[in-house]
């Protein structure tokens, strides 16, 4: 990544396991954590983009990402890897969303 | 801190204004005031007046109100409802051209990160066909 000097750019990757992917809730569940944090983050369903804004809702929810997507995201700027690793983890735990023995 | 911006739903059905409200509380959380209007004073089909002019004082703060309608009447009448508002509350209330139901989600999850009223508005007017 060369998004300028000094600025700090974290890019990691994790698999859409929920059972609907990146529908209507989990996008309102990603929206919401991306603005808490003062960096952008942006997804993506590939290491090569297009990049959406995470903080847009209506750019996540029109990603339509299904179940086994591998969902990329980039942080770039103060906080990014703490942004990056938050929203890692939601996307892990399925947003919150696992039901009983779905865990794969 | 200012509050967030408050989510009015008008609808001409009360099941619409009501069924639209229960999926921003399921899917946005309670972090953001959520009123609506729906029916006629007689309980029909219908928007009434009065019944916005409530629902905006009810969710009402300095950050401001957004209002999804839904057919041209909730619109008009949302108008007038604003127009009735106090002077002072008057540049703070916006219609927003946005679908009801997605357009009451996506305001309440951009209001829910403390958005301005403005951007709020923005974003649930990204959902409309430019």
């Amino acid at each position: 990544m060369k998004d300028g000097d000094g600025m700090e750019v974290v890019t990691d990757r994790a698999e859409l396991t929920n059972a609907v992917g990146l529908h209507a809730r989990p996008s309102v569940k990603l929206t919401r954590l991306a603005k808490s944090f003062a960096c952008s983050v942006e997804i993506s369903l590939s290491a090569e983009g297009p990049w959406v804004d995470a903080k847009s809702p209506v750019k996540v929810m029109r990603v339509r990402a299904p179940r086994g997507s591998v969902l990329h995201v980039r942080a770039s700027g103060a906080g990014a890897i703490a942004a990056a690793e938050a929203v890692m983890a939601l996307v892990r735990d399925g947003f919150g969303e696992h039901e009983g023995g779905d865990h794969g | 801190m200012l509050a967030n911006v408050g989510i009015v739903i008008v609808s001409h059905s009360p099941k619409i204004a009501e069924g639209a409200a229960d999926m921003v509380r399921q899917m946005v959380g309670d972090s953001v005031k959520l009123a609506y209007a729906g029916g006629d004073p007689d309980g029909g089909l219908g928007t009434d007046v009065a019944a916005i002019i409530a629902a905006i004082e009810s969710v009402w703060s300095e950050a401001g109100v957004a209002i999804l309608v839904d057919l041209g009447g909730a619109e008009t009448n949302s108008e007038m409802a604003v127009e009735l508002l106090p002077e002072d509350r008057r540049g703070r209330v916006l219609v927003c051209n946005a679908p009801i139901v997605e357009g009451a989600v996506i305001a309440a999850t951009e209001a829910s990160g403390g958005s301005s009223l403005e951007a709020v508005r923005r974003t649930a007017e990204e959902l409309s066909p430019q």
